[in-house]
C-alpha cells in the first residue's frame, strides 16, 4: 500500500466538529504548509529549545504550551540568544502554540524565513495532544478498499462479499427494504484502528449511498428510503461471503466451528452462504446477525443445543422416551 | 497476470456512461479485472466502484487482470479507452 501523504495544509482542512475540532488556525510560515506530516505523533521541544539537540523528535508536530513559551519569552528578556536558526534548521513539519499563545517576535521572524508553518489553537495542552493523536490515528490507519457492499443489520456492521453478478447488491436492497441501514455500496474502505477495529465506510461520500441495481440503474437510498436507512460509517463485526451453490462443497450444517477471516490484521467472523434461486438469504443474514448478538453475550445456540442433547443421553430419559411413558422436555 | 497504462482521453472523464461501458465490457469476462487509480484498487466489473475513482482527462489508471481470458480482457478494456468510449 501507498504511503499517504498528509501535509499541514490537509491537516487544516480537515472537517472536525465539536468536540473533535483542533481549532487551528496559521499564525506565518504560509510557505511551509505544503511540508508533509510523516510520523503521527507530537513532541515538547523543551530539551531542543535549552540546546540539546541530541534524540530530537523534529520530524513530529512541535508542540508549544505554557512552558515553552514562557522559556522563550524569558529568554527574549534576558536578551539571551536561543539557538533557534539550529533548532529551525531541522525538518519540522509545524509548530502548534496552545492556550491561544503568540510565539514571541524572534520566533515568529525565524519560522517566517525558513518557511515552518506556526499555527495556533485556543484549546489546552492535554485536550490538543489528546485530540490530534486520535486524528492521526484515523487517518494514518492502514487502509483497504473492498468489493462488496456494507450494511447494519440488527446494530451489527456486516460487510457482504462475493463475486460480481451473485446478488450483492439485490441482497443489500431488500435488507434496507426490511428496514436495516446501508453504508457504503460496492466499494467499501475499511479502516484498522487502535489494531483491533475495522471500521467501514464509503470510498467516497458523494456517491457512497447510491446502488446499482442491475435493470434498474442506480438509485439514491437516501432519497428513496430517507435518512433512517444509511449509514456514514460502521464497525465491521461480521463477514459474509455469498457463493454461488456449488453441490460438491460441504456447507457448515450445525455452526458449531467458528470460521474467521482477516482483514488488516483482524480476526472478524466468517460466514459463507450459498445462493441459489428460492433461498432467501436476507433473512439468513438477518439470523445470522441477530446470532451474532446473542454469542457476543455468550449465548451460542449450537454449542449449547449440543450440551443440551449430551445431557438427554445420559440421564436415560432418551431411551424412556422410546416407550412413551414419560414426557421429557 | 496481465498489466496495463490506461489514459483518461476523453474530455468529460469517467462518468456514469463511459463507467457502465466499462464494467459492461469487464463483466464479460471471466477474469478477476482491477483497476488501481494512486492508493484506491477497484473492480472493473462494478460500475460504482468505476466512478468512485473519479478519473478526469488524462488521468493515468493501471489495470489489472488475472485469470484465463486475461488478455482479451486488457485489449478489450484498453480500446474501450482508446476509443474516448465512443464519446467524441
Amino acid at each position: 500500500m501507498a504511503k499517504k501523504e498528509f501535509s499541514v495544509l490537509n491537516l487544516l482542512d480537515l472537517e472536525l466538529e465539536g468536540h473533535n475540532s483542533l481549532h487551528l488556525r496559521c499564525l506565518s510560515g504560509r510557505r511551509g504548509l505544503v511540508r508533509t506530516i510523516q510520523v503521527p505523533d507530537l513532541n515538547r521541544p523543551g530539551l531542543a529549545l535549552s540546546g540539546f539537540f541530541d534524540s530530537f523528535a523534529h520530524e513530529r508536530v512541535q508542540v508549544f504550551g505554557l512552558g515553552e513559551v514562557s522559556y522563550l519569552r524569558k529568554l527574549e528578556k534576558e536578551k539571551k540568544d536561543v539557538d533557534l536558526r539550529t533548532f529551525f534548521s531541522q525538518e519540522i513539519p509545524c509548530c502548534v502554540f496552545t492556550h491561544d499563545l503568540e510565539p514571541t517576535e524572534q520566533f515568529a521572524k525565524i519560522s517566517e524565513e525558513v518557511g515552518c508553518p506556526l499555527l495556533q489553537t485556543s484549546l489546552k495542552s492535554t485536550d490538543f495532544s489528546s485530540r490530534i493523536l486520535r486524528v492521526f490515528s484515523n487517518i494514518f490507519a492502514p487502509s483497504q478498499t473492498l468489493h462488496g457492499v456494507l450494511v447494519e443489520v440488527y446494530g451489527v456492521g456486516i460487510i457482504l462479499l462475493g463475486d460480481s453478478g451473485v446478488g450483492k447488491s439485490e441482497t443489500a436492497l431488500e435488507l434496507i427494504e426490511r428496514g436495516h441501514r446501508l453504508v457504503a455500496d460496492d466499494t467499501v474502505e475499511i479502516r484498522c484502528v487502535n489494531g483491533n477495529t475495522i471500521l467501514g465506510q464509503g470510498a467516497n461520500k458523494i456517491i457512497s449511498h447510491h446502488m446499482e441495481i442491475r435493470g434498474l440503474g442506480i438509485i439514491n437510498i437516501a432519497q428513496l428510503y430517507g435518512v433512517g436507512a444509511i449509514r456514514e460509517q460502521k464497525k465491521v463485526q461480521l463477514v459474509v461471503k455469498l457463493a454461488e451453490w456449488d453441490a460438491d462443497k460441504v456447507y457448515d450444517r450445525l455452526g458449531t466451528k467458528q470460521n474467521t477471516t482477516d482483514l488488516l490484521g483482524v480476526k472478524v467472523r466468517l460466514i459463507e452462504i450459498p445462493v441459489r434461486p428460492g433461498r432467501n438469504v436476507p433473512i439468513i443474514i438477518e439470523t445470522a446477525a441477530m446470532n451474532e448478538r446473542l454469542q457476543s453475550m455468550g449465548y451460542h445456540s449450537a454449542r449449547d443445543f449440543n450440551i443440551n442433547v449430551l445431557k438427554w443421553i445420559e440421564t436415560g430419559d432418551a431411551q424412556a422416551a422410546y416407550y412413551g411413558s414419560e414426557d421429557v422436555y | 497476470m496481465k498489466e496495463k497504462l490506461l489514459t483518461v482521453r476523453n474530455r468529460a472523464g469517467i462518468h456514469a456512461r463511459p463507467a457502465a461501458l466499462i464494467a459492461q465490457t469487464a463483466n464479460k469476462f471471466a477474469s478477476e479485472i482491477l483497476i488501481e487509480r494512486g492508493d484506491t484498487v477497484i473492480n472493473a466489473k462494478s460500475i460504482m466502484g468505476v466512478i468512485t475513482m473519479a478519473a478526469g482527462y488524462n488521468t493515468t489508471l493501471t489495470l489489472r487482470a488475472t485469470g484465463s481470458d486475461e488478455e482479451a480482457a486488457v485489449a478489450a478494456i484498453y480500446a474501450l479507452f482508446e476509443s474516448k468510449f465512443e464519446e467524441e
